[in-house]
């Protein structure tokens, strides 16, 4: 492989206007060969359209699209090596499996016996090598699923586009799903490009996770990157939970910078990367509730650490999970992880506890005028 | 009463209009109609039960002549209406937006506001030897004297086409309507190109409304008879033409009920065929539309 096709997928300056609407602006990233890439965003934030774009099924305003190393702005959607599996999947039910996963294979004019044997090993490959007669209605979501990302495998694509496929998807089902998933990349070693408003699935399956924003990309890095080190306000509130104040700058000296919320409670925390907020200016300050300790009391807290004290307002049982919401003195609630044992250890509601936090787990954003 | 009399009460009420209009305007006449066609007048008001009206259409070319030009010509029109009907129904389901859509749907229900004489009457006004076409030709000079655009089978089928043509369009739509946009992205995300997407997709997904279509509009073109008589003039050579000669000009009810007889079970042997070729149902076609 030469130094060209080390990315499979590349976009530069993507734009798409919808008469005055500009849905995706000025999106740049690229993939490398062989990972899986999610591209995560509230819904309406443009993710559809520029999946659309890269399918060819929207031609962008402005920009270039390169897969491969070679530009497709020229080339109809039936022409691409990017295949797509549609959030409704869009399965042909007029069509048995064997149909649906030979559609594509006719359409590129392969022999009888090639398409036989092509789609008895990708069924195989996605362990299900027996329904290939049966009638799409005869499966269950979850096989629907496989059926649709299979019939884009046998293709052999450059990059597969998945468009939230798992939305439609009970609970229990997509988080077997995400694994799975992600098995299934491993295996065809094929550049994923997942679309997706839920966080969860985009930080478990993702190498890497573009945040989508207004268009705009905010943020692409790994999981942990995203989640440790957001690089704006918005990345830091949409992606993992955390407890939001918004305040303003006391004192901005050294390494800890002090801001009060407009409640009056007072507290300690980092600049977000990128930030250096100054004294009176207006802040958002985004703490992760597994960062906060629920104590009752007794050892006393590291010297430099925010404390505070409040009453147990409830108990959010979860199990692994668990959350207590606590209220503080200045009478904002706080979110923090506890572990709940069914002992006698564990907080109670009603019960006063001290929360601790690092002021390094606090980190501080210029907070934007609100949308 | 108990509660559940009452219920039973409510139901064959609300059934009785359907099961009386079935009773004594479809059942009751035809059970008349094959008494009728079952006896034969052996003298003035004399009458024997037997066949020979059915004989009498197969010992006489011009009849069953009629009757399979009859079926041959309807299915010309069907297969035209479809051509026609099958881009304007794509269009208003999948290309048109909703606004458009309830707008063109509506153009398509107008001629159905005017009766189907007084529009059988504007093809005359058109299409006759001193009518807007031959004149308008003339004035710009393509033709030196009238023509006469009436009484031909041309006519007859454009005609046809023009008035069941909605009946294909309405089913057409409500089928397309039902399929997700992402199926067709789908067909060309996959590679095929956009006669593959029609031939694998579109239409094998549209099917049960094709057929529908076909069905309905098949079954009114063979038994039309205003349009095939007012454009094809007296020697249209129309089944349902010679079901009315029977019945009023010839006084032969019984050979008349004979003919209606045949009519229903050539077109209804049609349908099974077509329902055969194309190994749909009839309970997931018509029934479902």
């Amino acid at each position: 492989m030469n130094a060209s096709h080390d990315y499979d997928l590349e976009c530069t300056g993507v734009s798409k206007n919808f008469g005055r609407l500009r849905a995706v602006d000025e999106v740049s990233f690229k993939i490398p060969s062989g990972s899986f890439f999610s591209i995560l965003g509230p819904s309406g934030c443009g993710k559809t359209t520029l999946m659309r774009m890269i399918a060819g099924f929207e031609d962008p305003t402005a920009g270039d699209v390169k897969i491969k190393g070679t530009s497709v702005l020229n080339t109809p959607p039936n022409k691409r090596n990017v295949k797509m599996v549609f959030q409704h999947l869009a399965l042909f039910p007029m069509m048995n499996v064997y149909e649906n996963i030979a559609y594509g294979l006719r359409c590129n004019g392969a022999g009888k016996a090639e398409i036989e044997q092509k789609v008895k090993r990708v069924l195989e490959r996605i362990a299900l090598p027996d329904v290939g007669e049966r009638e799409i209605h005869q499966l269950s979501g979850g096989q629907k699923q496989r059926i649709a990302i299979a019939r884009c495998m046998v293709l052999d694509p450059d990059v597969l586009l998945l468009d939230e496929p798992l939305g439609a998807l009970d609970l229990k089902l997509r988080e077997a799903m995400k694994i799975e998933l992600k098995l299934l990349q491993h295996q065809f070693n094929t550049t994923f490009v997942y679309i997706t408003h839920d966080q969860s699935e985009a930080l478990v399956m993702s190498d890497n996770v573009a945040v989508m924003n207004h268009g705009k990309f905010e943020q692409i890095g790994s999981p942990q990157q995203l989640y440790h080190n957001p690089a704006s306000a918005f990345v830091a509130g949409f992606v993992g939970d955390a407890n939001r104040w918004k305040g303003r700058v006391l004192e901005a000296a050294g390494g800890g910078i002090r801001v009060e919320t407009a409640a009056g409670l007072g507290l300690v925390g980092t600049a977000g990367s990128g930030q250096s907020p100054q004294t009176g200016d207006t802040v958002e300050v985004f703490v992760r509730p597994e960062f906060i300790r629920t104590g009752k009391g007794g050892a006393a807290p590291a010297a430099n650490h925010n404390h505070l004290e409040g009453v147990v307002d409830s108990l959010l049982f979860n199990g692994a999970n668990s959350r207590v919401l606590v209220r503080t003195g200045s009478g904002e609630l706080i979110e923090a992880d506890v572990t709940l044992t069914g002992g006698a250890d564990d907080v109670q509601p009603g019960e006063t506890v001290i929360l601790t936090w690092s002021p390094d787990q606090a980190l501080c954003f210029a907070a934007r005028a609100d949308r | 009463m108990s509660q559940s009399d009452i219920k039973r009460l409510s139901l064959i009420l609300l059934f009785m209009p359907f099961a009386l209009w079935i009773l004594l305007l479809i059942v009751l006449p035809h059970i008349g109609m094959g008494v009728l066609a079952l006896r034969e007048k052996v003298a003035p008001r004399v009458y024997e039960f037997g066949f020979g009206n059915f004989i009498e259409f197969l010992q006489e070319p011009i009849y069953w002549n009629t009757l399979l030009r009859t079926g041959s010509m309807s299915l010309l029109v069907t297969a035209l209406a479809l051509l026609a009907g099958f881009p304007i129904a794509y269009y208003i389901a999948k290309v048109a937006g909703w606004r458009t859509r309830g707008a063109l749907f509506l153009l398509c229900l107008v001629p159905l506001w005017v009766s189907d004489l007084i529009r059988a009457f504007g093809w005359i006004l058109l299409l006759r030897e001193t009518g807007v076409v031959s004149s308008m030709l003339q004035t710009i000079g393509l033709l030196n004297a009238p023509v006469e655009l009436l009484y031909n089978d041309v006519t007859v089928v454009i005609g046809l086409v023009y008035t069941v043509i909605l009946f294909m369009i309405v089913p057409l739509v409500s089928t397309l309507d039902g399929m997700d946009d992402a199926m067709i992205e789908a067909g060309y995300n996959l590679g095929g190109n956009g006669w593959t997407v029609l031939r694998r997709i579109i239409i094998p997904y549209a099917m049960p409304g094709i057929v529908s279509g076909c069905i309905i509009v098949f079954m009114l073109t063979a038994g039309s008879y205003l349009t095939p008589i007012l454009l094809g003039g007296k020697n249209s050579s129309w089944f349902t033409e010679t079901i009315y000669e029977q019945f009023i000009t010839r006084y032969n009810w019984e050979s008349g009920a004979a003919f209606g007889f045949l009519l229903l079970a050539f077109t209804s042997f049609v349908v099974w065929l077509g329902l055969k070729l194309s190994r749909q149902t009839l309970a997931g076609t018509i029934a479902r539309s």
